[in-house]
């Protein structure tokens, strides 16, 4: 996957845990948890997902490598990059 | 409609034990990541506590009292949006004690204006009070109790404590001795937006999670008792349920945390540290209520919807666990509960201890649960006068009522005291496969924690699964 296509994945999850989540203004390098108002049910959601859609196993260690957008290319980009 | 025993299958990838909200939760996360989910449950209807009953054209409502505004969110991405949209706000919270007398919405911003009013609380402190029991999380220390909070912030004000603590006693069991953690969490839900409620009552809301369970593939067993979990290797691999052996790769009990160690699990396949810790988790109390129906045609007026009330001259755990306590919430349902049904009923709800029922003789426990619904008559003769004469059924359950339904360890009504919570979730780590979900620690409890922590749980069996 290409780092912009890990931020629609990414993206394209939330979107399924808020509809309403609005994207416009959004800083790739700000915690998305304030921005979006996320909460800690909702990060479980992103790693549930993560693990239906690809298989990804992230250890609770890992968890703070979602904080925004950009650190979870980071993290993400080597787990994904056959896919 | 639920399987029967003869027809389910010989193996499954999870079974659950026990169909709470928690196991309930966790059966239809399971289902919805693609694993094939049985759950079984021993009574005949699913939902553990969170029940009802009908007498005489009435539907009594057992645990819904009210729910954080948390609950809209979550049943939105963990049910689905029917669900959601069933869920109104009850908006008259009334307090009356000898202490004060008051009616609130229950959130933030009416909590600040009344203990700026009616306490004489400087603006200053109640938001330092607030900030601080908001920013309060699971990893804190856990060191400081309820008590101590309270003092940091109102010393001596034992009628603002009571403000702040008797509701909170009554949705989770817990006093001024618990870790203040515990206290923060459940307070700053509520705080929130106040408190809400199931419109169509509990037997809508548990139809419409049976019918999104059958719909998403679960198998739902009910009347099936489970004697045994069965454990090879040190990993779980079934369970025996009417000497009927059922073989899965992961098993999740919604039994009570005790009941899955002492009960359904054979000890020797814990540690001795483990099991050591196990011992030691205290069950919470349990409760007493008395169900009371208003005779058809008959009506009641608005007095509010959740009325926390005493005359206890001030808030003291103990005396809310007395079984001659003066203190129980009324939960009153008015037609607006169940639209259509054009009924009122109320719902006293008494904190109490298993141990003053469990020793009395057939005799004394009858006449006990006589005096305890004439207690509750009278006092409701003071928020409704002339009540008695429109009350066509009442009837009351005690702790061991709790524990014949629910199975629970001494009838607990709020599962374990906060180290229940350890043990919980540690588990899997003892024997592979094998999980807890329902209500432990204080915080996992209420129909929001049961349900939260259910997806929690599911997590954990998830990744188990495809590990």
């Amino acid at each position: 996957m290409t780092n912009d296509e890990i931020k629609d994945l990414v993206l394209d999850i939330i979107e399924g845990i808020d509809d309403e989540a609005d994207f416009a203004s959004l800083d790739p390098d700000q915690p998305l948890r304030e921005q979006l108002d996320l909460d800690s049910m909702d990060f479980l959601d992103i790693v549930m997902e993560l693990r239906k859609r690809h298989q990804l196993q992230i250890p609770e260690q890992d968890y703070p490598n979602l904080a925004t957008l950009n650190s979870c290319v980071t993290y993400l980009a080597p787990l994904l990059k056959d896919v | 409609m639920p399987a029967s025993l003869k027809e389910i299958k010989e193996s499954y990838d999870v079974i659950i034990i026990g169909s709470g909200l928690g196991g309930l939760t966790t059966a239809n996360r399971l289902a919805y990541c693609g694993h094939k989910v049985l759950l079984l449950e021993h009574h005949h209807r699913l939902g553990g506590l969170a029940t009802w009953f009908k007498r005489r054209g009435h539907i009594f409502d057992v645990s819904l009292h009210g729910f954080p505004f948390g609950m809209i969110k979550t049943c939105r991405k963990y049910w689905n949006k029917e669900i959601m949209e069933s869920i109104v706000q009850l908006p008259n919270i009334v307090f009356k004690n000898p202490q004060f007398s008051l009616t609130t919405t229950f959130n933030k911003v009416d909590f600040t204006k009344l203990l700026e009013s009616d306490f004489g609380i400087k603006t200053e402190t109640i938001e330092r009070f607030f900030t601080s029991v908001s920013s309060m999380n699971f990893f804190d220390d856990q060191s400081m109790t309820t008590k101590e909070l309270f003092e940091e912030f109102f010393p001596g004000r034992s009628d603002v404590h009571r403000l702040l603590m008797e509701p909170i006693t009554y949705a989770n069991g817990s006093t001024m001795d618990d870790p203040a953690i515990t206290y923060g969490i459940v307070f700053s839900n509520f705080m929130n937006k106040g408190v809400f409620t199931f419109s169509g009552g509990t037997d809508k809301l548990i139809g419409m999670m049976e019918k999104e369970l059958i719909k998403n593939g679960v198998t739902i067993c009910t009347n099936a008792k489970v004697d045994k979990i069965v454990i090879e290797d040190g990993k779980v691999c079934g369970v025996v349920v009417a000497d009927k052996k059922i073989t899965s790769t992961a098993v999740v009990s919604n039994s009570g945390i005790t009941n899955t160690i002492f009960n359904l699990t054979d000890k020797k396949h814990f540690s001795d540290e483990f099991f050591t810790k196990a011992k030691e988790v205290r069950v919470n109390n349990s409760s007493c209520q008395v169900y009371m129906g208003i005779k058809k045609g008959e009506t009641i007026e608005d007095v509010g919807d959740l009325l926390f009330t005493s005359t206890a001259p001030e808030f003291d755990s103990e005396e809310l666990l007395d079984l001659h306590t003066r203190s129980k919430t009324f939960s009153i349902y008015y037609p607006k509960t169940r639209p259509g049904l054009e009924r009122y009923t109320i719902v006293a709800s008494m904190n109490s201890r298993y141990s003053d029922w469990d020793n009395l003789s057939a005799d004394e426990y009858e006449k006990q649960k006589q005096e305890l619904i004439s207690r509750s008559i009278k006092d409701l003769e003071m928020y409704l006068p002339g009540v008695s004469a429109k009350i066509d059924w009442a009837e009351a359950a005690t702790p061991k009522t709790f524990n014949t339904y629910t199975l629970h360890t001494r009838g607990t009504s709020f599962g374990t005291k906060f180290e229940g919570l350890d043990v919980s979730r540690s588990i899997h780590k003892e024997i592979g496969g094998l999980f807890h979900v329902g209500s432990v620690g204080i915080i996992m409890s209420g129909w929001l924690g049961a349900i939260n922590y259910g997806v929690i749980v599911s997590n954990d069996v998830d990744c188990y699964l495809r590990a």
